[in-house]
């Protein structure tokens, strides 16, 4: 686990002791800034000229062609995408599915992670193996199938008006649940198992059962591991394209990350437009990287600390 | 569950003191039984997590196992029908994609697994060494793993367009005949989808190896220096193999993206005209008109097949230890 304490130990012991190869001063680094400076370039072009069209209007565009500096820049596009690209309601969409399947998936995998790190029994491995295979899996291994349990599961239609669980976007918090939640389940029950025995002694002591185990003594202690998966599952579920596109049918109804695709049909040949939904699509991601970088970085290697 | 909750005895139970033990598998030591309460607790909380795991993704798994040997158009349940190896013989003898799919999967493959994952620990070894603006690099090569694949392919629409596109126009034959359709034309869209797919696979390999190069003992290194190896041989007969599980995690994700690799293709043209893949080939038998349920699933069942290796080689890598103690 990359904690941030584990990284200072690590420049505190090169600042001390200089390995005899590599030298105290960084003076033969040149080339390594070179190659660094000129593969960021790079990094950075495919994104920065999505800002760049996106931020001049298609008058400008026309007039001057797409490779020039001349003419306005302004937001039009992006005022333009989020009212009549219909990016608010798209927008509000990725809302909907990703606050309640982070919370839920969180909530699940705490229950179950609980229960496999700090109670012994049987099937312990036996479950968390099946719950991390399940999140291995290509998804479209699966889409055939809970396509086909959707549509044949019939609700009123006062509930959805497909009149079965298809284009609801219970079926799609719930399919994001169930495939996140082995991964979910597997990081914090590492986490759970590293957490003392004598923690749980005390409150056994004082006849405390097992859901006071996990609500007051084991919860709170995950929190730093429920702020970085937190962030790291409402990008993964943010950035899902494939379950909506398989159990969505109505355009209006889709998340931002499935929709931005059906923009290109819609504004052909206005690359302005598509654009400056695609930027708009990154803001939220971007926000939380500059905001959470830290937490979004623990999180993916969280789950690859183990080995 | 109520036979397997008497085998749920808290750890944190098994001290030494106390009145003699009730149950065969406590090591000497006083075990309290579970009240009834904590059993039916403990349950639910295995329970409902199961329940959901087991009917949103191992039995639609298993399912698909079942209907590839179905011939079914989707409609009605009762008109499944038995077809045995039917949908098998046909995607491997009559569906001209299917090939391709297995080919550009495995070019695929080797595209992550010898270009941008090397890529990735390069940069990371790189920006491991105490070098000035480190974190900056690291924000500008990390940043588009923040993106979602789908995204990624309208992004790089955007740059590799024929007309408008921003490589051609460096290339100066944008507008010109000679100008190439990096996502349109069969015979490079692949390489170009290879090289937006790496834009991200590089970054998220250089995280994760720039963790397992902070958690390398650097006395290791020293005594190798002392030894009077040179860096490279340092870098990859000590540290390399130091970091082996951040390998095994590595090699893991290099295939399982590989076989993943739906969102960029599909953004692009569905997965078709050059850009097959097995598993938009699974969608393109399920949605839309003339489903073929029978044949989409042989597919997935092929995609399942393939992916087991990994996902087997990483449980047994990951648990193994654990089942044998």
């Amino acid at each position: 686990m990359s904690s941030p304490a584990t990284s200072t130990a690590h420049a505190g012991r090169k600042a001390t002791a200089p390995a005899p190869r590599s030298g105290s001063r960084p003076k033969r680094h040149y080339g390594t800034h070179i190659f660094l400076t000129v593969m960021a370039v790079m990094w950075l072009i495919p994104l920065g000229w999505s800002v760049f069209t996106a931020l001049r209007p298609v008058a400008s565009t026309n007039e001057h062609g797409y490779f020039s500096l001349a003419g306005a820049f302004n937001f039009d596009n992006f005022i333009q995408a989020w009212t009549q690209g219909g990016f608010a309601t798209y927008f509000w969409n990725s809302v909907i599915i990703t606050v309640p399947a982070v919370l839920v998936t969180l909530f699940l995998a705490s229950l179950m992670a609980f229960a496999v790190s700090r109670v012994n029994w049987k099937f312990n491995i036996t479950l968390l193996i099946m719950f991390t295979a399940g999140n291995l899996l290509p998804p479209q291994v699966l889409a055939a199938p809970l396509f086909e349990m959707a549509k044949h599961f019939e609700v009123p239609y006062s509930f959805s008006d497909s009149g079965n669980m298809l284009n609801t976007y219970i079926i799609v918090i719930a399919v994001n649940t169930a495939f996140q939640m082995g991964f979910c389940t597997f990081v914090l029950s590492n986490y759970m198992k590293a957490l003392s025995a004598d923690l749980t002694e005390a409150a056994l002591v004082d006849g405390a059962g097992i859901w006071r185990q996990y609500r007051e003594i084991i919860l709170p202690l995950c929190r730093p591991a429920f702020a970085a998966l937190g962030t790291l599952q409402v990008i993964f579920i943010y950035n899902d394209y494939f379950w909506p596109l398989l159990f969505i049918q109505s355009g209006n109804r889709l998340p931002i990350t499935t929709a931005i695709n059906n923009l290109q049909g819609q504004f052909l040949n206005n690359y302005n437009l598509l654009a400056a939904g695609a930027v708009i699509t990154v803001i939220p991601t971007l926000v939380i990287y500059l905001l959470l970088q830290r937490q979004f970085v623990a999180g993916l290697t969280l789950g690859s600390s183990k080995g | 569950m109520s036979s397997t909750a008497r085998e749920l005895i808290p750890p944190e139970s098994r001290e030494p003191e106390g009145a003699p033990g009730r149950t065969g598998r406590a090591k000497g030591g006083r075990v309290r039984r579970l009240s009834g309460r904590d059993k039916l607790v403990l349950s639910l909380m295995v329970g409902i997590p199961t329940l959901i795991e087991l009917t949103l993704v191992w039995l639609p798994m298993l399912m698909s196992v079942g209907l590839s040997f179905t011939r079914w158009n989707g409609l009605d349940l009762g008109d499944i029908r038995p077809a045995g190896l039917d949908n098998y013989q046909f995607i491997s003898q009559d569906y001209p994609p299917f090939w391709p799919a297995v080919q550009h999967n495995m070019l695929w493959l080797l595209f992550l697994a010898l270009i941008a994952t090397p890529l990735g620990l390069l940069l990371a070894v790189l920006l491991d060494q105490n070098i000035r603006g480190s974190k900056i690099y690291q924000s500008i090569f990390f940043a588009p793993v923040m993106l979602s694949l789908a995204l990624i392919g309208i992004i790089w629409q955007l740059f590799y367009q024929r007309d408008n596109g921003l490589l051609n126009f460096l290339l100066g034959t944008a507008g010109t005949p000679q100008a190439v359709d990096w996502f349109g034309d069969s015979s490079v869209n692949i390489w170009a989808a290879m090289i937006a797919a790496t834009w991200r696979h590089a970054g998220y390999v250089m995280l994760l190896y720039l963790a397992g190069l902070k958690g390398v003992d650097p006395s290791l290194k020293e005594a190798a220096a002392i030894d009077g190896a040179n860096g490279y041989q340092t870098f990859f007969r000590v540290v390399f193999p130091a970091m082996r599980p951040i390998n095994i995690v590595i090699v893991v994700i290099t295939i399982i993206e590989s076989l993943r690799a739906f969102d960029v293709v599909y953004v692009i043209n569905r997965g078709t005209n050059g850009l097959e893949m097995l598993s938009a080939l699974v969608i393109q038998n399920l949605v839309g008109e003339g489903q073929v349920i029978g044949v989409g699933s042989a597919l997935a069942v092929v995609l399942l097949v393939i992916s087991l290796v990994p996902i087997v080689f990483y449980l047994s890598r990951t648990f193994g230890k654990e089942n044998k103690a």
